[in-house]
């Protein structure tokens, strides 16, 4: 068959529309899964992202379009007979029973013998270091135990691949930060395809292999973390991961992987071209050139290169520990420009004050030329 | 700025002194309140008190304490045609129970898992029978297994060729009906109550884990639904042991209900066996109800 996909794909997702009523709310999404992939489905909320989620576990049916789980269509396979598990973003732990029926349920569902239950749910305990708690009632844990004991009654079944509805949203920002760690260990540990939605960028930059960015139903990007973001393909993916400046204008020259921009006041701005190989800018066009705060720098005489280069009066400076954040004035534009603290930055006499003019700079390379 | 403009100025006038002292006006309130509401207690229990202290009472008749005893009960026991009808309330409360619960809480299920059109219409519908007056829901349910009893007569006479002498449904039959269709509504009350705030997620899991509709069914909507069909059952159970009205309307011969059988004793005046039925009868309802409160607290 022509459309096998190929051995290592665990999940994929082939042009799936999903529509409630009218509305889409999965807008031809086409994606792969690679096998013990840790995979984030990232976007705001509404985007669609639960929508696959569920659409892979077997909760709704695409309107059109097809869900693989290795290699094999999905069709209208019920839940129970898919081999796939959920952590709920409720936890859904069972209310009236204890901790070990909890994790033993879907085992005995699938027919385990007795022994082998209590030994593997024994064991999911151990991994989750919860053993102690078994015989406890969900109501008496609280929300990181419940957490992982929701893991512990996915895992147990050793499915093909484990779906994560925001699982870390209703912990604190600590217990967070330790869930984070452990759920990525955790993955490596068991070596199963964790399929994990967020709408946090963060969690997704720290835990996944790979991001797919979605918005407004479709995903707009697939790649590492490192992919994402230092080289988002559109002004959606710049702006959602991390922060960045926009610079607007209109293209007057492209050179090889570079093109320039002219703003409305006149000034020439240069960057990579972006955004995917279909995606030339011509000249005449409008495009926007993205640059990250942390990839500017502000300095008191004009720099010797002078592309990029622009007189800009300091507009405020903030102080955030680990940086000095800086907004200055390009026109009528506020540009945010991240200096990290030094002796320098630190010295109210040394550094810029607000109503000073500076000169900003970034590499060509640093910044992003974006047509869509 | 503006100036505060003085009280005084605003036409507001201090009481240089109160009527009644502040403290002795607050005890009069609170011990009015306490009166009215011991008041209300002997207007609800009083009759029920006397009631029962008189099924003690070793006198024949009249409202004149003679001494204890137990004799009433005894007799009471030993009464072939009340323990009849007892029995006879106890099968149609059990029977119409089973039935109010199962078709209650399936349309509960129902109502709560699907939309369409007026829903909020269809819902009153369910449960207008709480409010609809018993004597028009006994007078209706007489007419209609009257039409229902004259259908049959028509039918049995064109079949047969023979006119039967009597045909009447009425009876077991008719009563079980009639129990379930004024229990119902509480049934679906109670279980619609506690699916309000039932986390459909958990039948999510519960299939993500394997599980087919039918043991998603059995072990986890069930069992969390429990508390609430538990105590619509308790709630129908009492109802139907109770009810007299629209018994009394769709009961045929012989099959008289244990109020039926106490109203007919009625007739023949007040005697202290009468009060030890009562009793019993309350003494077995207070129970009831109180187990439907046990477990629903039990489960919170």
């Amino acid at each position: 068959m022509p459309d096998t996909p190929t051995a290592d794909i665990g999940v994929e997702l082939r042009d799936v529309v999903k529509k409630f009523g009218e509305v889409a709310a999965v807008d031809h999404v086409s994606l792969a899964v690679r096998n013990k992939e840790f995979f984030a489905m990232l976007g705001p909320s509404g985007c669609g992202k639960t929508t696959c989620l569920r659409m892979i576990a077997g909760f709704e049916r695409p309107t059109s379009g097809e869900v693989y789980i290795n290699g094999e269509a999905q069709g209208a396979t019920p839940p129970f007979e898919r081999n796939v598990n959920t952590v709920f973003q409720s936890y859904a732990l069972f209310p009236h029973m204890t901790v070990a029926q909890n994790v033993a349920f879907g085992l005995e569902m699938r027919g385990v013998a007795a022994p082998e239950v209590k030994r593997r749910v024994g064991e999911a305990l151990e991994l989750v270091r919860l053993p102690h708690l078994a015989s406890r009632y969900p109501k008496q844990m609280s929300g990181g135990q419940q957490q992982r004991v929701a893991l512990a009654r996915a895992l147990v079944n050793r499915p093909q691949v484990l779906l994560l509805d925001e699982p870390l949203g209703a912990l604190d920002q600590k217990l967070r930060k330790e869930m984070q760690l452990e759920l990525k260990s955790l993955q490596t540990q068991v070596g199963i395809t964790f399929v994990f939605v967020t709408h946090d960028q963060e969690e997704a930059l720290t835990m996944s292999d790979r991001i797919c960015v979605m918005s407004q139903g479709h995903a707009l990007q697939v790649g590492t973390p490192v992919e994402i973001y230092e080289r988002p393909n559109c002004r959606f993916v710049a702006d959602f991961i991390g922060e960045t400046n926009f610079i607007d204008g209109t293209v007057s020259a492209v050179n090889g992987d570079f093109a320039t921009l002219k703003t409305a006041a006149g000034m020439p701005v240069t960057g990579r071209i972006g955004g995917g190989p279909d995606a030339r800018p011509t000249v005449g066009a409008n495009a926007t050139v993205s640059v990250r705060p942390e990839k500017i720098t502000l300095a008191e005489k004009a720099p010797e290169s002078g592309v990029n280069a622009h007189e800009v009066r300091v507009f405020s400076v903030g102080y955030v520990g680990s940086d000095t954040r800086v907004v200055v004035k390009l026109g009528d534009a506020n540009i945010d420009v991240w200096e990290q603290n030094s002796v320098s930055t630190l010295d109210p006499n040394y550094f810029f004050r607000p109503g000073e003019t500076a000169w900003l700079t970034f590499k060509p390379e640093n910044a992003l030329v974006l047509t869509s | 700025m503006t100036q505060a403009t003085p009280s005084s100025e605003l036409g507001w006038k201090r009481h240089s002194k109160p009527l009644v002292p502040y403290e002795t006006s607050e005890k009069l309130g609170r011990f009015s309140l306490l009166a009215i509401t011991l008041g209300a207690f002997a207007f609800l229990y009083v009759p029920i008190i006397v009631l029962v202290v008189f099924s003690f009472n070793s006198a024949r008749t009249g409202a004149v304490w003679q001494g204890f005893t137990l004799s009433w009960y005894e007799r009471m026991i030993n009464n072939e045609r009340l323990i009849d009808a007892a029995l006879k309330s106890l099968v149609i409360a059990t029977v119409s129970t089973i039935i109010a619960v199962i078709i209650g809480t399936l349309t509960a299920l129902a109502m709560e898992r699907y939309k369409f059109r007026s829903k909020g219409a269809w819902d009153a519908l369910l449960y207008m029978p709480v409010i609809v007056p018993e004597i028009v829901m006994g007078v209706s349910l007489a007419m209609f297994f009257g039409l229902v009893s004259g259908g049959v007569k028509a039918l049995v006479t064109a079949v047969t060729g023979v006119e039967p002498e009597v045909a009447d449904v009425r009876g077991f039959g008719t009563l079980v009906i009639s129990h379930v269709a004024f229990s119902m509504p509480f049934v679906y009350l109670t279980v619609r109550a506690r699916l309000a705030d039932f986390d459909t997620t958990l039948e999510e899991a519960a299939k993500d884990l394997g599980a087919n509709e039918m043991r998603t069914f059995m072990r986890i909507t069930l069992p969390l639904l429990a508390p609430g069909i538990i105590s619509g059952a308790l709630l129908a159970l009492t109802l139907s042991i109770d009810d007299f009205i629209i018994s009394f309307f769709v009961n045929g011969k012989g099959w008289n209900t244990l109020p039926i059988y106490i109203w007919s004793a009625l007739k023949q005046g007040v005697t202290p066996e009468i009060n030890a039925v009562s009793t019993a009868l309350l003494l077995f309802s207070i129970l009831i109800v109180t187990l439907s409160v046990v477990i629903q607290r039990r489960q919170q």
